[in-house]
């Protein structure tokens, strides 16, 4: 029988996979954005979850609002990254040092 | 018994599709991986009888975000070569503070869980319960406003998104619209006074 910790567990994992993705693809800018679109799914998975388990309709209206904030975050995101390209004809977090931070 | 195996597949699939996103080496293949993400993910919200939520999740990411993150990964000229070097030096630090997470996440939902709802049996609701409805009547009730600024946000994000990517470029013939419309009849029409010819 499939419980609500299996669904937690679930979750849990694709985090994980997600943060170790942000260590590992630190020069690719897209993909950063892939794995923050991967975090945001895990924490829409345990809404989802929770919102059944404990019978309350208010954790999918928390999943609704965070998917539209998500895809406005993509949209922006790689708006940037055409305009970043654009001028720097690369997208290597590297060399973005312009602010000298 | 079906569903804990249909459970148990997806899942796997889900967690294979998030290894491939963040391993692969060709940024397409990445995007992919994360369409395959996205739709074993909302046959598990089906599973949870998130209906609306699953639907919206194939429309709005498969159909809508991931083809704008496939549009952008063709259009941008990347060398993968240099932006993968060093993925196996920060391998280690990866998987360190990936494992902090994971046991402290352990710790959360197995050791501190007592208090869940752990072994609540799911009573399939009736054919007749729609969520949608449900959804719908505590969005346009209780949550009211923040669905307003919800709808803000997305006009702020498509506001942002053109004013950041539209550029002039020079010697492009567009239409000048307060041009055409401040035109006044003087600046176009000029009547000459002649005399008429006779043959």
């Amino acid at each position: 029988m499939v419980t609500l910790n299996h669904y937690l567990t679930l979750s849990a994992l694709l985090f994980t996979i997600s943060v170790a993705g942000i260590f590992l693809n630190r020069k690719n800018v897209i993909v950063l954005l892939m794995c923050v679109e991967l975090l945001l799914l895990a924490v829409n998975f345990n809404f989802i979850a929770f919102s059944r388990y404990l019978d309350d309709p208010a954790g999918q209206v928390f999943v609704f609002f965070i998917l539209t904030v998500a895809a406005a975050e993509s949209a922006i995101g790689l708006a940037i990254l055409v305009v970043l390209f654009r001028s720097r004809r690369s997208i290597n977090v590297q060399e973005m040092d312009a602010l000298k931070g | 018994m079906f569903t804990d195996l249909l459970f148990y597949g997806i899942a796997t699939v889900l967690l294979a599709a998030a290894v491939g996103v963040i391993t692969v080496r060709n940024p397409v293949h990445a995007a992919l991986c994360l369409i395959l993400a996205f739709v074993s993910s909302a046959v598990l919200w089906l599973l949870l009888e998130a209906e609306f939520l699953a639907i919206v999740l194939v429309l709005v990411y498969v159909g809508a975000v991931m083809v704008l993150f496939l549009f952008v990964v063709m259009m941008l000229d990347i060398n993968v070569a240099t932006l993968r070097e060093g993925f196996l030096r920060y391998a280690p630090v990866g998987a360190i503070v990936a494992g902090v997470i994971a046991l402290e996440l352990a710790y959360v939902i197995w050791v501190r869980g007592s208090a869940l709802p752990g072994d609540v049996t799911l009573v399939p609701r009736d054919a007749t319960y729609s969520s949608t409805e449900q959804l719908g009547r505590v969005l346009y009730t209780d949550y009211l406003y923040p669905f307003e600024l919800a709808a803000m946000l997305l006009l702020l994000a498509i506001v942002a998104a053109i004013l950041l990517t539209m550029r002039s470029r020079p010697g492009l013939k567009v239409q000048d619209v307060a041009e055409q419309v401040k035109v006044r009849r003087d600046d176009r029409v000029r009547i000459v006074s002649m005399k008429p010819e006779s043959e």
